[in-house]
């Protein structure tokens, strides 16, 4: 169990004491001491890290087939899904793949806002999760754009022209941004090159994360601090062969996706070419973007609009500071966790709103889910920092598994 | 190791123990063989994408109209990337080619092995040397020492069977596979 | 039982943004059952080789098919010598020659599918300013894929009395606006089939609809072959983790 008592042998030993790189492992991936009560939402941190390395792996094999260029892009994303080796089931794992992504990382998301994850001492390590949800965005909004479809184009214009926003130098930094005047094959050439570089940047961020992760071990289901031995396991096995079973569920899910319903999250227009004389009748994003299109448009002002949108986002990186409570674990907050649940449906309730067309009541409701969401962050969390009274916590990780072992069954329920 | 260490504190009779390692090294190892197969193949999968695509397997043959090539003529045509060398040879050609004493060549081959119709010779124009493409394809062009192709790159002389005479290069011009498919078609690849 | 809220989780969560997404298109189609859905769906070749008929007979006067190529239609049951006889129908713009000039040739089956239109501004012109759109991606290009297809080109009605139906337009109760510039293409033996099957309407429709499911799907059976063999390999697999998981994990605590 120690890694002092095992002396490595031979080749590996050798190599081992000029570069630690076994000892490494060892420590990281071996002997790492996690929490033994971790339940399945402690899954879709690896489940992320799987699936970056399927989409670097995929999306290095399609760009060795793809062309960025305007007139020729379109034409041969065809040519991989017709006549490349497989190269259907490549594209197609890598269009999904951008899906199983999100909904990996924003249930890893709302995990760590329900168990208190980002509270000290990890705020670094939450911080660098925003940063990598940031980049995540910037790329799949890139990849999308590459397919040079209708909504590949539309969105791209709609996207970019946020920028003119902004007052006085708005128009010049969509100019910037388009090497243009308008989308065009400069745009398509400088987003794939930059789709192509930020995956590494995330993997370069992704290590940080877990180099801080490591630095005081995975939080808990109990949101309480590792007290004793008794309270961890070697993540080898018992963590290692959880994540793989995780992983093999999630793998049913991803390729039932794939391989029967490869466009269910797409969108039709995009089998159409980018055509800058017609715009498509409903332009929606990507199912992952709803919630902070819908924010954009609740509000009246342009301008006002896209700072909220953004603000959406750069809350989360402040999150620490907004929610001090002491306690971590929302089962032991009892208003928290109403509001927490409040706020993952309103989530939903902005997802669903921001695929509908702006008008009459979808405005309203647009308007009240946004509202909801800042107020959620800016108020409500400072204020039950202060005044909210926890439920009995557990003395430690083991008392309370031990306590659960005597029927008392409420706790494990009360997780979900 | 970890495990074990961890099965002797927790699990209290070593008989249980016994049975169920065994019976979890077993599940252990079924578990882990069928997961590399299905890693393998899926990984085969992915790679197989680099190699050649339906559209460029279409083009990897190709046929040619050989009834305007006079005799003394030469064509060159593009077949997978290459050119290739079709010369409608003379009489006098053949009889060159044929006149050889094999024992005498560096790379060892009969002319008659060379040729579908001895008046009709199909080559790879690429030297066997370094890669370059001969010259003695067009009207003018330096044809080397025996009639065939020259190539500028480093003086290697073909002579009119393709075959290297004289100069650096190892190997024969490459007879690429092709048939007649009538009389005056053939179809290279 | 936790995992099993968890996929339930993930399922609600998309097919909630589906449903809401595909409920913006209003048209009513009537859902049609097709040999390729499902996931043990097919391709009935028979069926997509008379729909090609029709789409040559009927639609490549105005629509061209441009990621097919001849050769691919070794994948519906073509013969090597069929597939060259139909390619060299066609002629083929190339070039330029050692002359610098271009020149006409009879398509090969490597060529992609001749379009009537050299380009897109001549297709306009040819049409009244309406482009007839390239069939190749059609049905995945559109919500409601073969469905909104076969509904499509049965959904010429004669027009209410109170609609002003414009020049040059034609009344169909599935196109978005309802006025199509596309006169009703398919009537009853608009084709003759060579192998008996009744060219009625709805038959010349179910045919053309296969073969351009076909066109812009060509891998799907390949797709849903593999699809149910790496499936059960997973759950198979999934399982075996299963049951390593819990012998690994029954001593804790």
């Amino acid at each position: 169990m120690s890694s002092e008592k095992n002396e490595l042998k031979g080749v590996t030993g050798w190599i081992d004491k000029r570069l630690p790189v076994f000892t490494f492992i060892n420590h990281n991936l071996r002997d790492y001491p996690t929490p033994k009560n971790l339940s399945y939402f402690w899954n879709f941190g690896s489940l992320a890290g799987v699936t970056l390395v399927i989409m670097i792996v995929t999306g290095i094999l399609l760009a060795m087939q793809y062309t960025a260029n305007a007139d020729l892009a379109f034409d041969s994303v065809e040519r991989i899904m017709r006549d490349v080796n497989n190269g259907w089931l490549l594209r197609y794992i890598h269009m999904n793949g951008a899906s199983m992504f999100f909904i990996v990382v924003y249930i890893h998301i709302f995990r760590g806002l329900y168990y208190g994850s980002f509270k000290a001492p990890r705020e670094i390590l939450w911080i660098l999760g925003v940063l990598i949800l940031l980049l995540m965005m910037a790329t799949a909004f890139m990849g999308y754009v590459l397919p040079w479809g209708q909504m590949s184009f539309w969105g791209a214009t709609v996207i970019t022209n946020l920028f003119s926003a902004f007052p006085v130098i708005g128009d010049y930094i969509v100019t910037f941004l388009w090497g243009g005047f308008s989308v065009d094959n400069p745009t398509l050439t400088r987003f794939f090159v930059l789709h192509y570089l930020m995956p590494f940047l995330i993997v370069g961020v992704v290590g940080l994360h877990i180099v801080a992760l490591h630095q005081f071990g995975s939080n808990n289901p109990l949101g309480i601090d590792v007290k004793s031995e008794g309270d961890t396991i070697p993540f080898h096995p018992y963590y290692t062969v959880k994540d793989y079973f995780g992983l093999g569920v999630f793998l049913i899910i991803f390729f039932g996706l794939v391989f029967f319903a490869p466009n269910f999250l797409g969108h039709p227009d995009n089998y159409i070419p980018a055509d800058p004389l017609v715009t498509p009748a409903h332009i929606v994003p990507e199912w992952y973007f709803l919630p902070f299109y819908a924010i954009l448009r609740a509000v009246p002002d342009k301008l006002m609009g896209v700072i909220l949108m953004f603000a959406a986002v750069m809350v989360l990186f402040v999150l620490p500071w907004l929610d001090t409570h002491k306690t971590r674990s929302a089962q032991f907050r009892p208003y928290y966790k109403q509001f927490f649940w409040l706020f993952f449906i309103n989530c939903l309730i902005l997802g669903w709103v921001g695929s509908m067309p702006a008008e009459g009541l979808y405005v309203l409701i647009s308007r009240l889910a946004t509202g909801y969401y800042f107020l959620f962050f800016l108020v409500i969390l400072p204020i039950l920092s202060r005044y909210e009274n926890t439920r009995t916590i557990p003395t430690s990780i083991a008392a309370s598994v031990l306590s659960d072992k005597f029927g008392n069954e409420k706790t494990s329920t009360e997780n979900i | 190791m970890d495990k074990k260490n961890l099965n002797d504190k927790l699990v209290e009779s070593d008989k249980t123990q016994k049975v169920d390692s065994e019976k979890r090294d077993f599940l252990f190892m079924t578990t882990t063989g069928l997961a590399l197969a299905g890693g393998a193949i899926a990984a085969w999968s992915l790679i197989d994408t680099m190699n050649p695509a339906k559209d460029v397997l279409a083009l990897s043959s190709t046929e040619v109209d050989l009834s305007p090539i006079e005799s003394g003529q030469s064509l060159t045509v593009m077949w997978r990337g290459k050119p290739i060398f079709i010369r409608h040879r003379t009489k006098d050609e053949i009889k060159q080619a044929r006149n050889v004493l094999v024992d005498d060549l560096t790379h060892k081959s009969l002319d008659e092995e060379r040729v579908k119709k001895p008046e009709w010779l199909v080559v790879v124009g690429v030297c066997t040397h370094l890669g370059c493409v001969p010259l003695g394809q067009k009207v003018g062009d330096e044809k080397g020492e025996y009639g065939g192709w020259f190539c500028p790159c480093h003086g290697s002389h073909y002579d009119t069977s393709g075959r290297i005479r004289k100069g650096p290069a190892p190997l024969n011009l490459d007879v690429p596979p092709y048939e007649f498919v009538s009389d005056e078609i053939i179809k290279i690849g | 039982m936790r995992l099993l809220i968890k996929i339930c989780l993930i399922i609600c969560l998309s097919s909630f943004f589906k449903i809401n997404v595909s409920a913006g298109e209003k048209a009513d189609l009537i859902k049609q059952n097709w040999p390729f859905d499902g996931f043990f769906g097919r391709f009935d070749q028979s069926s997509i080789q008379r729909g090609f008929q029709v789409y040559r007979e009927v639609c490549a006067g105005c629509h061209g098919i441009k990621y097919i190529a001849y050769r691919d239609l070794a994948n519906v049951g073509f013969t090597t010598d069929e597939i060259k006889s139909i390619a060299s129908e066609y002629e083929i713009l190339d070039g330029p020659n050692d002359e610098g000039e271009m020149f006409d040739r009879l398509a090969k089956p490597s060529d992609k599918f001749v379009g009537p239109y050299l380009n897109d501004k001549e297709a306009r012109v040819a049409n009244n300013g309406a482009y007839p759109p390239d069939l190749s991606l059609i049905t995945k290009a559109r919500a409601g894929g073969a469905d909104y297809l076969y509904n499509l080109l049965n959904g010429y009605k004669d027009p209410p009395e109170n609609l002003e139906i414009s020049d040059g337009m034609y009344f169909n109760t599935i196109y978005p606006g309802n006025q199509i510039a596309m006169p009703m293409p398919i009537v009853d033996e608009i084709v003759e089939y060579e192998d008996e099957t009744p060219a009625t309407q709805d038959q010349i429709i179910r045919d053309v609809t296969s073969f351009l499911v076909w066109t812009a799907e060509p891998e799907l059976e390949e797709r849903k072959v593999l699809g149910i063999r790496v499936l059960i390999f997973l759950i198979i697999i999934t399982l075996m983790l299963l049951a390593v998981k819990r012998k690994v994990w029954k001593d804790v605590e």
